[in-house]
């Protein structure tokens, strides 16, 4: 996909000519994402989504609870709103119509509206406090480049991609067997990350300090340019989670895909900064040695930094070595170039924003888009629609009468229905079950309460 | 006269037991006013032996051996039952002294709680398993078969952490994983579909959860009873009192700049070179290195320098100079200059955030691209050595220096560092970053006549 131009006012759209596909040029403006909110962007199903069945079917649900969300728009020329809230899904959409943000973030939901919020304390009973908060993620590729030389910073590719990937694969894995969650999106954050949120009733409801407990479980990589050794896994084995990561993913990927695509043992500079993870100096100048002097891949067709790999593995893995240090030296540096790289503050905290799903970003133009965990694999940043691509196929679809949704002219259609048929539905499902059930409880404890009551009215009448 | 209670008289007359009391009431004792306040100085010192313990980065093993000396030093009684009334009368007094800000109750529910930890760690398991149900845990113990399913996972963290395989008839709690934050953050259990596997072991950080939780909440109880009622009622018996014991104990937290008053612009870079003590030096550097510092570092900064007198206005204009060959001068009234403002509590709900102590900034996570925190702890040896020498420490000295290090007490480590670069002696300890600079400006200006 091209790049994207500058979001000067290219304002010059070709109106749609009925039967003509009109070219409609790359860019990010306002025009595009009115007709994008217009036509386009799934309000019903971010409201859906947010409502988390309190649609008011059920005596159980709750009214005020969409009206309770925090979200807030960034608008052209970077103005900046916080606080925003809807009653209902006509008021979200109108709003979004009307004002058009280049980028809708989600904060959580609070104890009042938090149009309401100045009539509340800040402390004591009546306060203004986060009550409900999905748990996120952010990950992001420019945190790994130190350990990808294709790209730097924002740029991606299908070679460094893969980062994201496995990211997403050890993660999800982990939401769902250990922390034993099920409504997991991830969404591609638009250029160069992912994002994660986890909508279960208990997610939603973690204080600050499990949700930093989760985000610590998580943490292993401990880099930033002042500490040499990032990952430290000390133990005489890993922990069931880290073991499993590293077999099931890390190892594999890091083996037959980073090692050889990334050259990460194929020149001096690049095979140092793994030679410098290993405590033992003597076996390190070792394989320096042997390294510097077969400077090409001499007997073997295969790959140098797979040859070289094995050696290093063999001599760290050798019965012979008894030092503390080396026991975990492969698998320390297999989770240095490859295990996630987790933003820990965006998880941390309830109140903190997050971009919602299918906004488009500004700098790319491309929609953000769920991201299948099952199917993570295929999935190409670099194919992901953007605003132009969709706003053309949306005038060249213009005769399609049978689809029932503008979307499913266009290649958003897909995302839209895969967003419905494995995330939105099910989770649907389960709230209705967690309201009913809710609500049958409470009924249940008054008419508990209210025979004690009987019964103790009776007793002191007497 | 009767001891103030912030909760309802206590059923039981039994206080007379000798294990570790919970604080759920207030015992309906008489105490001598004198007692209300020797008792609470005695516990005081308890729990600021403990924070020292902590800023130090000793070891669990030796911050309970710690606990036990001080206890013993502070709290003991030949009689149990006077020890236990002791103790539940100078945590109560505490309450109302700790309950009345934010900063105040952080720090009490801190040293509490591990305080709590640690006593409850050296009970018996009998007196162990006796309190969990005190605190009516609902949580079972796993059955055989159970345990036979995921005996080998348990048995991968037991070895993961250094320790034994478990027994063949060790009894493991299943909790859900909520419950136990801090095991969950250490990955010191296996975690299966949302329950923890926890051994007895470790079912203290259970207890410490509730605990903690309860207390917390107490202390907010107790800051509106004080504010509604007892301050007025007890303005000529215990107020004085209590407020007393609270600044007496509590050292300077910098908010107010003091001697020096004001810091310029102008003045920065010189004070820098000769008395920011190193976490904020590299900060400092690399803000003017990468015109950029990530959120953590503009905070510990920028606190520190509103602490060194540092106005609002000259803050502003320093940051936007730093930044600007990265950020123009629109985005940054946009980005950072509301956090700027918000610091100096000129923003949102316009606290004056006070500048952080050692113990906050050497307990920071680093993220990537970070430089905050304690160089003493997040540095690399290597990089840790070349900042000494580049700050004119002496090779002996920064030998020494690195000893401390070595030994995880990073602020002797940074005491050491002052006295090296000061070619004086400093009996205090480091506790602050404005108290390194403080001192530095008035050894220099014993010296030179002149500040800097």
């Amino acid at each position: 996909m091209t790049k994207e131009e500058a979001d000067n006012g290219r304002d010059d759209m070709v109106i749609d000519v009925p039967g003509q596909a009109n070219a409609v040029p790359d860019g990010f403006n306002a025009n595009y994402l009115r007709i994008y909110y217009g036509k386009l962007f799934p309000h019903a199903d971010m409201f859906k989504w947010m409502s988390y069945g309190n649609d008011g079917k059920h005596p159980g649900c709750d009214k005020s609870y969409f009206g309770r969300r925090e979200f807030s728009f960034t608008l052209e020329n970077d103005i900046y709103i916080r606080f925003q809230s809807f009653n209902s899904v006509t008021e979200l959409e109108n709003s979004i119509k009307e004002k058009c943000p280049f980028k809708i973030d989600i904060g959580p939901v609070y104890s009042v509206d938090p149009a309401k919020r100045h009539a509340y304390a800040q402390s004591g009973d009546n306060v203004f406090t986060p009550v409900e908060r999905e748990l996120v993620f952010d990950i992001d590729i420019s945190d790994y480049d130190d350990v990808r030389y294709c790209c730097t910073g924002a740029d991606v590719c299908l070679e460094c991609w893969p980062l994201m990937t496995i990211a997403i694969k050890v993660i999800d894995t982990s939401l769902r067997d250990d922390f034993g969650f099920n409504h997991i999106l991830w969404v591609y954050s638009g250029r160069r990350g992912v994002h994660c949120w986890v909508c279960d009733g208990k997610a939603r409801r973690l204080t600050n300090e499990q949700r930093a407990a989760i985000a610590d479980y998580f943490h292993v990589y401990k880099g930033n340019e002042n500490s040499q050794k990032k990952i430290s896994l000390p133990g005489l084995v890993l922990h069931p989670f880290l073991a499993r990561s590293y077999t099931e993913v890390l190892k594999g990927f890091f083996e037959a895909k980073l090692l050889p695509n990334q050259n990460l043992l194929a020149s001096e500079e690049r095979y140092e900064k793994i030679l410098e993870m290993i405590p033992d100096a003597s076996v390190a100048s070792e394989l320096r040695r042997r390294w510097q002097e077969n400077k090409r891949a001499s007997m073997s067709k295969d790959d140098i930094n797979i040859v070289r790999w094995e050696q290093l593995k063999s001599i760290l893995q050798s019965g012979k070595q008894k030092m503390q240090g080396l026991r975990r030296c492969v698998e320390e540096i297999v989770f240095s170039y490859t295990y996630p790289r987790l933003d820990m503050e965006v998880s941390r905290h309830m109140n903190h924003l997050l971009k919602a799903p299918f906004c488009v970003h500004p700098k790319t133009g491309r929609v953000c888009v769920p991201i299948d965990p099952n199917n993570c694999d295929e999935f190409d940043p670099t194919t992901v629609p953007t605003l132009s691509q969709l706003l053309e196929e949306q005038n060249r679809g213009g005769l399609r009468q049978d689809a029932e949704n503008e979307w499913d002219r266009t290649s958003l259609g897909e995302s839209v229905a895969f967003f419905r048929t494995s995330f939105l539905q099910p989770l649907l499902k389960s709230c209705k079950e967690e309201i009913e059930n809710s609500y049958n409880a409470k009924l249940q404890q008054s008419k508990n309460d209210l025979s004690w009551f009987s019964f103790g009215v009776l007793i002191a009448a007497q | 006269m009767e001891v103030f209670q912030s909760h309802r008289k206590s059923s039981s007359n039994n206080v007379f037991v000798s294990i570790l009391p919970f604080y759920r009431s207030a015992p309906p004792l008489e105490v001598r006013l004198e007692d209300f306040e020797f008792f609470a100085m005695d516990r005081l010192r308890v729990l600021k032996g403990i924070s020292d313990g902590l800023c130090r980065g000793k070891k669990p093993e030796e911050m309970e051996k710690l606990v036990v000396d001080l206890w013993k030093a502070n709290m003991r009684h030949p009689q149990a039952v006077e020890e236990v009334n002791k103790d539940i009368i100078s945590h109560f007094v505490l309450r109302l002294v700790y309950c009345r800000t934010e900063e105040l109750r952080k720090w009490f529910l801190s040293m509490e709680t591990t305080l709590f930890r640690h006593r409850f760690r050296l009970e018996s398991s009998e007196a162990q398993r006796a309190l969990m149900s005190e605190f009516k845990l609902p949580y079972k113990a796993v059955s055989n078969a159970e345990f036979e399913s995921v005996k080998d996972k348990l048995g991968q963290v037991a070895r993961s952490m250094g320790q034994n395989l478990p027994a063949a008839d060790a009894i493991f709690y299943k909790v859900p994983f909520e419950e136990v934050p801090d095991l969950v953050s250490g990955r010191r259990v296996f975690i299966h579909k949302g329950h923890a596997y926890v051994a007895m072991n470790q079912v203290v950080s259970l207890v410490v959860t509730q605990f903690r939780s309860y207390i917390s909440k107490a202390l907010i109880l107790t800051n509106r009873k004080w504010t509604s009622t007892i301050r007025e009622q007890e303005k000529d018996r215990l107020t004085p009192i209590v407020e007393a014991l609270c600044t007496s104990y509590l050292g300077p937290d910098y908010s107010q700049p003091q001697e020096f008053g004001e810091i310029s612009i102008k003045d920065i870079d010189q004070v820098a070179k000769t008395s920011f003590p190193l976490c904020m030096r590299h900060l400092f550097e690399k803000v003017k290195e990468d015109h950029h510092l990530k959120h953590g570092g503009r905070m510990q900064l920028g606190l520190f320098l509103k602490g060194v007198g540092l106005k609002l206005d000259d803050a502003l204009a320093f940051w936007k100079a730093e930044f600007a060959p990265k950020v123009s001068a629109e985005r940054f009234d946009k980005e950072y200059a509301y956090n700027i403002r918000h610091n100096y509590g000129r923003e949102g709900k316009r606290t004056d955030y006070t500048p952080y102590s050692c113990q906050k900034i050497i307990s920071v996570t680093l993220g990537i691209g970070d430089h905050h925190g304690c160089p003493y702890r997040h540095f690399s040896e290597e990089n840790l050595r070349a900042a000494l020498v580049r700050m004119g420490v002496s090779s002996r000295a920064v030998e020494d220096v690195m000893d401390k290090v070595h030994n995880r007490h990073y602020q002797l480590a940074c005491t050491l560092t002052f006295e090296a670069v000061h070619g004086s002696s400093y009996d205090a300890g480091i506790n602050h970053p404005n108290q390194y600079f403080i001192d530095s400006q008035r050894v220099l200006q014993s010296k030179n006549g002149s500040v800097a």
